[in-house]
């Protein structure tokens, strides 16, 4: 029988494309304080501390090692891992070992990144084989217009349908104090109107490139218990990864691919007696770089029938005050510093089951919360939270 | 620990200047390779993969995503640690012990002759502050040997000694990439690369990979009759800016040696420990971390290699394998201490085996001046 594993403290920096007043560990140490406050400990009773960071994005290699003195996490066990857009959802399910493992008592998880120090789209490009896929490298706009392209063929969705995702995001950062993008958009039109990055791929249906940075403490029971009186229970994680020499990595327009996602859910659902995702789970952080991925995240998660993603946000079954509220924190497409991103969702569904999302708080009662990573060649994590086990 | 986990196989290619033959994912199944086909299991049955590299040194962003294929992660559990690869044997240690994975395969690669060292270790500095100094690793290694060498009186013979007597002992290892016959005088006689450092008391460009199977106690048994334990392991971060520690002393590894040894039951690591293989890109180092594994005192190292204590057929012989300076690629460098000290718990290290070892110390370092630590202690009993 595993040891169970709560979040204890939760603290994020507020997000933002430049952050010139602080260098890379200053804005980490935000974080850090924030959470350590939140769970109401001192940095000297953090037993590991565990960093995710891509560091070809900032250009700064063992970021981890910079930054011992202001995180606080010199004289402490510790390690950074790096998956590509996944690396936070990495991050958390390593501390979720380690404290799970009986060896830490107290961990200190950490996603950051600081893109206003580097060219992230740059670094992407280099993620390619270099014998022959550099001519064909584009980043992650060229990938999710094919995605966006694809799905909009095969489900029958609407650029109307993707801007209300915009919509629904822009209302949940608008009351997240932490979010980068705050647009207070209006209609629909006004996301219609804006300008394709690559067809048929908008500059507001896609995420910005956000400087922030996250940190969880996850505590073994028994401390979970003496130091907060709510925990968030993380009930289970998935990893799912994949080759990257697949064509429609992220949209198929053939409807016959495989999914990471598909395998992931499948995995951790039937573990966890989900048999209705929508019925068995209260709510869900996803990441979504893009409106239209976000609906096929939708079925790819199995939250509607294939096709069907579409249908949610016209139905506004996903909006804040919905029967299955998604990104209430206004999600990936408000907000992205890569390494903190999957971190951020799982903070911010952790925040939803406390109750202490504020604002953004999502009017049904969330007891048990999703929490997605995609990166890579669309790799996905996955993380479920409870508030009891 | 409720539960220990065992060391089932352990592959490694033999280290080389120059791999341009194969690609990083041909270099890592090579090792991958050997370790199915020492425990019979194929891909699929592992359930977790713990990888190591750095997106730096290859040159490309997620340098883990070539690898999934080989390692068994299509549609499957991977996480990349960018450390030394001993860390991502300890990632996979707190995997088995959580309960959550069963068989884990931890696989570290890396082709050193693909980057430009400097360049590369000068990324690592604050951007502000240190970077425009141009700083590596190298020329920070040879402030810390001063600083060492002043505080402690410890002499340039001393630390060629550890520079001759690895690649003498490397000799006897067939994965060994520079065996040598020198003596003291051709260290010291070697080309002056930062002083005090030269040229043989530094490594060369190498390149290789290196693999292990993880698996909890029951399941250990099964796969093999001779497996290895994993008695204790930590690692344990060093302050990043120099001026803010004294550059002799090794505080990190004192912790993480600390750790270790509780989980272990080590308290007299000199008595308790047959053999150690400790990493270190420079001659000094070996000095210094056996200072910070408590083998002797503060500033003792030299002492300690004067008397003996340390060469083959001494009391604890270190790095029979010849370590880290007759060539391994770093990000793999201390894997290859853990799979070396393995070989020898398995009585199967050949013409390097210490008769009888129980107990084995290996030792992995990442960074400035060992900014990052860790210590993982082994037995077959």
């Amino acid at each position: 029988m595993p040891n169970r594993v709560a979040i204890v403290g939760i603290g994020q920096t507020y997000h933002k494309r430049g952050r010139p007043d602080v260098n890379q560990a200053e804005m980490v140490g935000e974080a850090v304080r924030a959470a350590l406050a939140d769970a109401q400990l001192s940095i000297k009773e953090i037993e590991g501390v565990f960093f995710s960071n891509m560091e070809t994005f900032e250009g700064i290699y063992l970021p981890d090692h910079g930054m011992a003195a202001e995180v606080g996490s010199f004289g402490k066990p510790g390690l950074k891992v790096c998956t590509g857009g996944t690396s936070g959802g990495s991050v958390v399910v390593e501390g979720f070992y380690f404290v799970a493992s009986g060896l830490y008592d107290l961990a200190l998880v950490i996603g950051f990144e600081k893109q206003d120090c580097g060219d992230t789209t740059a670094a992407i490009t280099a993620a390619t084989t270099p014998v022959w896929g550099k001519g064909a490298a584009t980043g992650a706009i060229g990938e999710f217009a094919k995605q966006a392209l694809s799905y909009m063929e095969t489900s029958g969705a609407k650029e109307e349908h993707a801007a209300m995702v915009r919509l629904k995001a822009d209302r949940g950062a608008c009351r997240n104090p932490y979010a980068h993008l705050k647009l207070g958009l209006k209609s629909v039109d006004e996301i219609l109107q804006s300008g394709y990055l690559v067809w048929p791929l908008r500059l507001l249906d896609f995420c910005p490139q956000s400087c922030g940075a996250c940190a969880l403490i996850f505590a073994s029971e028994g401390s979970a218990k003496k130091i907060t009186k709510k925990p968030v229970w993380v009930a289970d994680v998935e990893v799912v990864h994949q080759e990257p020499f697949r064509a429609g990595i992220f949209g198929d327009p053939t409807g016959q691919e495989t999914y990471t996602q598909h395998v992931a859910c499948e995995r951790l659902y039937r573990r966890n007696g989900i048999t209705n995702p929508r019925k068995d789970i209260d709510m869900a952080e996803i990441y979504e770089p893009s409106n239209w991925e976000e609906m096929n995240l939708y079925e790819h998660l199995h939250f509607c029938e294939k096709n069907e993603g579409w249908k949610l946000i016209e139905k506004g079954i996903t909006e804040m005050e919905g029967e299955f509220p998604v990104n209430p924190s206004g999600g990936v497409i408000a907000t992205n510093p890569i390494g903190a991103t999957p971190v951020i969702r799982v903070a911010e569904a952790a925040l939803q089951i406390r109750g202490d999302a504020g604002e953004h708080q999502a009017t049904r009662d969330i007891k048990t919360a999703l929490a997605t990573a995609l990166g890579g060649p669309n790799w996905t994590v996955l993380t479920l939270l409870k508030r009891s086990l | 620990m409720a539960e220990r986990v065992g060391i089932v196989a352990v592959g490694q290619t033999k280290y080389h200047p120059n791999r341009s033959d194969v690609n990083e994912e041909e270099l890592a199944y090579e090792v991958i390779k050997q370790v199915l086909e020492a425990t019979g299991l194929t891909l699929s049955d592992i359930d977790s993969a713990v990888t190591c590299s750095q997106d730096f040194w290859d040159g490309r962003t997620i340098s883990n995503m070539n690898v999934q294929h080989v390692v068994g992660a299509h549609m499957g559990h991977e996480d990349k640690v960018a450390e030394d690869g001993i860390n991502a044997l300890y990632v996979g240690m707190s995997q088995v012990l959580s309960g959550h994975q069963d068989i884990v395969l931890v696989v570290a690669h890396m082709k050193e002759s693909q980057g430009e060292k400097s360049l590369i270790e000068n990324a690592a500095f604050d951007p502000a502050l240190m970077r425009p100094l141009g700083l590596d690793f190298l020329s920070t290694a040879a402030l810390q040997a001063k600083r060492y060498m002043y505080k402690y009186g410890i002499t340039a013979e001393q630390c060629a000694k550890v520079a001759v007597r690895n690649r003498s002992n490397a000799k006897n290892n067939p994965f060994a990439q520079e065996p040598m016959d020198i003596t003291v005088e051709d260290v010291l006689g070697s080309k002056m690369l930062s002083s005090p450092i030269r040229h043989l008391d530094t490594k060369p460009v190498s390149d290789g990979a290196c693999a292990m199977i993880l698996t909890r106690e029951e399941k250990a048994r099964k796969l093999t009759s001779k497996p290895v334990w994993i008695l204790g392991a930590s690692n344990c971060y060093e302050t990043h800016y120099l001026g803010d520690r004294d550059l002799a002393n090794c505080d990190a590894l004192v912790k993480a040696a600390k750790k270790a040894y509780s989980m272990a039951g080590i308290k007299n690591p000199l008595k308790q420990i047959d053999v150690a293989e400790i990493s270190g890109e420079y001659s000094y180092q070996e000095l210094l971390w056996m200072e910070g594994l408590g083998f002797c005192g503060r500033g003792e190292g030299g002492m300690l290699i004067d008397s003996g204590v340390t060469k083959m057929g001494g009391k604890l012989p270190v790095n029979p394998s010849g370590g880290v300076l007759p060539g391994n690629p770093n990000g793999v460098a201390g894997m290859t201490r853990v799979a070396e000290a393995v070989l020898q718990l398995r009585g199967e290290a050949g013409d390097r085996q210490v008769k009888g070892a129980k107990v084995a110390l290996a030792h992995g370092v990442t960074g400035i001046c060992g900014q990052h630590q860790c210590v993982m202690i082994l037995g077959n009993t």
